[in-house]
């Protein structure tokens, strides 16, 4: 059971990198200029080596002969157990840098906990990525605030992105049994003991962008069930197409 | 900046690539100040390991000599066979000179 719990909530950390990754990755030699372009292709790399660590672990722990590959390309919709707000689409630039504030505010949270986990394996997965996360939330915040204090179009973008993501933010403080049974035994945090954290950040950085703070409370959840929205189809019918299209392909 | 440049002002950019050794210039970067410029520089030229410490520097605080003064510049340094370590007879046992 504990080893079910554990195991569960490695996929879910590996499924947002994987899938905020694959996102990002779909910007490569679209982003708004050269530098910016590498900028975002190299959080979409980070990202996927995290994942690849994580699914090394995953396999690890369920000894079953599944690798990593077999759980980042062979799995379906529904066993993929990433929050909605990563899998929302790129629809422009701001919604990259609103969809990336959001998580990246989270992901250093989270991470700066998990360096302290009584697992060993995880603790060590996160020393590592916690340097990454604050890289990308320093770069993120700072495009926050160029585009929020930018022209009336960036703005405008920027706060109607900001707004249109709010709604899937309430998911990554989501507490359920394998969160609360992980945390009474100091594997992993209560997001919910850092949600003010979060707020702060955010609440401040919008602040100095001169952007307003959502007011809608309506909150979306399910990804971290397995529950998606329309968007997840679409990323994995072109990350798993060559593992469906040739299986056991290799390099 | 004229109004129809929208690629943002040029850095370039120097690595140390061994705390110890010079910084040295590894090519220029396009941002909208010193935070940005660094980002980038970051992004771009750091991303195999290649750097301890990075400079950005705005284009325009680089003054380069004229190519046109390369003979007043240059030229009277070539005659001077005196100048050259190669001139002196290496001492017996040294390595460096």
């Amino acid at each position: 059971m504990e080893k079910n719990n554990l195991y569960k909530y490695i996929i879910r950390l590996a499924d947002n990198a994987l899938i905020l990754g694959q996102r990002l990755s779909e910007n490569c030699s679209k982003g708004p200029f050269l530098e910016e372009d590498l900028a975002q292709t190299n959080i979409a790399l980070d990202y996927i080596g995290r994942a690849q660590v994580l699914f090394n672990y995953a396999a690890k722990l369920n000894n079953n002969n599944q690798t990593e590959d077999d759980l980042a390309y062979r799995r379906d919709e529904i066993d993929y157990l990433n929050f909605l707000l990563v899998e929302q689409a790129n629809q422009d630039f701001a919604y990259i840098i609103a969809r990336q504030f959001y998580y990246s505010a989270f992901d250093c949270l989270l991470y700066n906990e998990l360096t302290k986990s009584k697992d060993e394996t995880l603790a060590s997965i996160a020393k590592k990525s916690i340097k990454e996360s604050n890289y990308h939330l320093t770069h993120t915040i700072d495009w926050v605030i160029r585009l929020g204090n930018g022209t009336d179009e960036s703005k405008h973008r920027l706060q109607n992105a900001i707004d249109a993501l709010w709604t899937y933010t309430g998911e990554m403080f989501e507490q359920d049994e394998i969160d609360l049974n992980l945390s009474k035994n100091n594997i992993a945090p209560n997001a919910l003991d850092f949600k003010a954290n979060w707020l702060n950040t955010i609440s401040t950085t919008l602040k100095n962008a001169t952007l307003k703070l959502p007011e809608n409370s309506f909150m979306m959840f399910g990804g971290r069930n397995g529950k998606h929205t329309e968007n997840l189809g679409h990323i994995l019918s072109e990350m798993q197409y060559l593992q469906r299209a040739y299986p056991n392909a290799t390099w | 900046m004229s109004t129809n440049n929208n690629q943002l002002e040029v850095w370039e950019v120097f690595i140390q690539s061994k705390s110890g050794l010079p910084h040295i210039h590894v090519g220029s970067v396009h941002a909208s100040d010193i935070k940005m410029a660094m980002q980038n520089a970051r992004d771009i030229y750091t991303r195999r390991g290649e750097g301890t410490s990075i400079w950005v520097v705005p284009t325009l605080s680089i003054s380069a000599s004229n190519p046109l003064d390369n003979e007043m510049l240059f030229d009277p340094s070539n005659d001077k066979i005196y100048r050259m370590p190669t001139f002196y007879v290496m001492p017996e046992g040294a390595q460096n000179i």
